[in-house]
């Protein structure tokens, strides 16, 4: 079978010890975690883990069955990029007098459509929000200039179709 | 007015106690039902020591020579009891200890308890003395595992972690409490666990998989059932010999599924498997829909996946949704408690026989009699084989013990040749293969089953994993009777080299001690076997015996086990020899 991307969506109990556990079930297959998010979700007092990895449609369905079976996981789903809204961030340190003596940087920015989030004497910094490749071609048109710190978030998603989580919380609820 | 307010009071009064984190702990154990725990005394675990000191007459604690041997004794009394074992140690290395335990437990799908102590609070992430990870270590291996570190915590995550052991699949629960904990105080009241929001026990039965079952089974020609431990801890034996019986389907286990349906059932057609049956595994590849119920589809019991059962459809009773389709794709799931589905299966089978069917496994069987069964049970050459001492304790017991095995040659002889009539009766470590599982786990199952003869069989490399556990066996005079096959090598690993490594038997030979003398050093009675002439006297005496009984037999150095299917080999390509 063909690898290709899939985000995880997990929604869990905020529990301390579910990240391991988590992360335990990739570790065990050799299976990388490419990407990471922990945040709250839609409801409240349930996190929301979203994972991304490259691998089969099999192994990402056993995957996600192991982590179901977790007691603190209430619920867990795959998609394919297809399937979903997302969004990465990233914010590029770069050394101020470039943005002067170079002039192509300038074009970058508003090409890129990121922001400039601080400037110092020094340094400024830029933030960009986009997908994957988006924020790649970025870093690579702003390399040559020499990019100080760079840093990429998680991938962050949302379902194009309704997740059937919040009909099933509804159902806790009531019981 | 003032009447209410007493009145609350009063109530108030009944339902909550002040006392110490160490002393809510032994309440909790009662609540749950606990009357016996294994254990290790150590300093991170000492206040609730004291109160097992005194709560000794409501609550027994059994000291065992090795933390690892209170995680099998756990373990082998859950697993003859059906209940929850405990386990507890301290901190540090006993924590460690245990973890060998909670992994066979966790794979064995055993419901285990194991409480252990932690540094305070304060010290946590200091490296403090004895201080370990435990939770961190044991999250792998534990079906839940959680770390108090504030007194109030103790009522609610003791039912919790009693509830999720117990529930569903179970397993291994592992709670770390921390000193602080044990030796603050808190208002006591118990509530016991009757869900976590988060975790769905048991699926619910879909009722359209069940008739689609239904309709593969009542049309099938060659349907085959192979049933696994999921039928025990169901308690589904019942409808698993009315669904074998009702639709004259013949029906082979798994080493775990051993004992769920009595060996001697003319539809019982034996073991799948590595070493398992001739006929069992050939033709696993022969039938046309095969019925898995409570199991798992393991590496040992398929073979080769890509040639396992292709020319089947097949059916797969199972609580636990992430066993679907893991190892092989299954045309029906029928997810559920095999009590419930198979119940629910019943009434929509028809009635029929599968003679010719049938026939086959008879044919099969007549072969490995020939090749395999009648050399190992009733042998001919000179030195005695395991499987003719298998023989002799059936006959000895009525075929009514509780085997305990370890793990190795003498495991795959005992299951093999060991019969049955009890269901709950096999006590093996067979997910782990754990050396040295067998001591202590006969332990457990023997204080678990006290009415009942518990033969512990054992080889004398795993023997002497767990040896010191015999302490326990002649301080507390448990009478479990323990039969060491002893071939003066690690047989199994022996076998592999000489099949597979042109016999090159890197460390795998032993010089052994006087094992008489070992047990003797215990007190316990005990008696060597040399020679075919004395086995069956011997075995008679040691069963006979109102106390513990050790039982050393000299077995043939270089035997192997056969049926064998080579690792990698398919199911099909069993060999006899």
């Amino acid at each position: 079978m063909e690898k290709q991307w899939y985000t995880i969506s997990v929604y869990s109990e905020n529990n301390v010890g579910l990240l391991n556990r988590i992360s335990g079930i990739f570790l065990k297959r050799h299976i990388n975690i490419e990407g990471l998010n922990v945040s709250k979700s839609e409801i409240e007092h349930v996190s929301k883990f979203t994972i991304v990895v490259n691998t089969t449609e099999d192994w990402t369905r056993k995957i996600v069955q192991q982590i179901e079976k977790q007691v603190e996981v209430i619920k867990a789903f795959y998609h394919t990029d297809d399937d979903i809204i997302y969004q990465e961030s990233a914010l590029f340190k770069i050394a101020s007098h470039l943005l002067f003596d170079e002039r192509q940087i300038q074009n970058i920015i508003k090409e890129s459509n990121s922001q400039i989030v601080t400037v110092s004497r020094e340094f400024f910094v830029l933030a960009k929000t986009g997908r994957r490749h988006e924020i790649d071609e970025m870093h690579d048109a702003l390399e040559p200039y020499g990019i100080m710190q760079f840093v990429r978030s998680g991938r962050i998603a949302v379902t194009k179709a309704a997740m059937p989580i919040s009909e099933l919380l509804t159902e806790f609820q009531e019981n | 007015m003032e009447t209410l307010k007493a009145e609350k009071k009063e109530k108030k009064q009944e339902t909550t106690m002040r006392i110490t984190g160490a002393e809510a702990l032994i309440h909790c154990l009662l609540a749950e039902g606990v009357d016996l725990i294994y254990g290790y005394p150590g300093g991170a675990i000492m206040p609730v020591y004291d109160e097992l000191y005194k709560f000794q007459d409501k609550l027994t604690h059994i000291l065992t020579r090795h933390e690892q041997g209170a995680a099998h004794a756990a373990q082998g009394y859950a697993r003859v009891t059906g209940k929850v074992g405990v386990a507890m140690a301290t901190s540090g290395p006993g924590a460690t200890n245990l973890v060998t335990g909670i992994a066979d437990a966790q794979i064995d799908s055993t419901p285990m308890v194991c409480i252990t102590g932690q540094v305070t609070r304060s010290l946590l992430g200091s490296d403090a003395f004895q201080e370990t990870d435990i939770v961190g270590i044991s999250t792998p291996v534990t079906k839940w595992n959680y770390q108090i570190t504030r007194v109030e915590e103790i009522p609610e995550i003791m039912a919790k972690a009693f509830y999720i052991a117990r529930s569903g699949r179970p397993g291994p629960v592992l709670v770390d409490i921390t000193k602080n904990a044990q030796f603050d105080e808190l208002d006591f009241k118990y509530e016991k666990c009757t869900g976590v929001r988060s975790y769905k026990p048991v699926p619910e039965p879909n009722l359209s998989a069940i008739e689609n079952a239904a309709e593969l089974i009542n049309n099938a020609k060659r349907p085959y059932i192979i049933f696994g431990q999921g039928v025990i801890l169901g308690e589904a034996e019942a409808e698993l010999k009315a669904l074998v019986e009702k639709g004259g389907i013949p029906a082979a286990w798994t080493i775990l599924g051993l004992s769920a349906m009595e060996t001697d059932h003319p539809l019982n057609v034996g073991m799948v498997g590595m070493h398992g049956n001739y006929g069992p595994n050939v033709l696993t590849n022969e039938c046309d829909v095969l019925i898995a119920i409570g199991m798992r589809f393991d590496d040992r019991v398929t073979g080769n996946l890509a040639t396992y059962a292709k020319q089947a459809k097949i059916i797969h009773f199972e609580i636990d949704p992430a066993e679907v389709n893991k190892n092989v794709k299954v045309d029906v799931a029928v997810l559920g408690n095999a009590k419930e589905t198979l119940g629910m299966l019943l009434p929509l089978i028809n009635k029929s026989e599968h003679k010719e069917w049938l026939d086959e496994f008879d044919k099969k069987h007549q072969i490995e009699f020939e090749t395999v069964i009648q050399k190992d049970i009733h042998p001919t050459k000179e030195g005695l084989t395991m499987g003719e001492v298998m023989e002799q304790i059936n006959m000895a017991t009525g075929n009514n013990a509780v085997i305990v095995s370890d793990v190795g040659q003498h495991q795959m002889i005992a299951c093999r040749y060991a019969k049955f009539t009890q269901s709950k009766s096999n006590i093996t470590s067979g997910g782990l293969g754990t050396m040295g599982f067998g001591l202590p786990a006969a332990i457990g199952a023997k204080m678990g089953a006290m009415d009942r003869e518990v033969v512990a069989i054992i080889g004398d490399g795993g023997y002497q994993m767990t040896i010191q556990e015999l302490g326990v066996i002649f301080q507390h005079n448990v009478p479990v009777k323990i039969v060491v096959l002893n071939n003066d090598h690690l047989g199994m690993v022996r076998q592999w080299q000489e099949l597979f490594f042109e016999s090159r038997y890197a460390s795998t030979v032993m010089t052994n001690p006087d094992f008489v003398k070992i047990a003797e050093g215990y007190h316990i009675k005990s008696r060597r076997v040399v020679q075919r002439s004395e086995l069956k006297d011997a075995v008679a005496e040691m069963i006979a015996s109102k106390d513990p009984y050790f039982l050393e037999v000299k077995v043939e150095k270089e035997d192997n086990v056969f049926p064998m299917i080579p690792t990698g080999a398919s199911v099909a390509d069993i060999r006899l020899k």
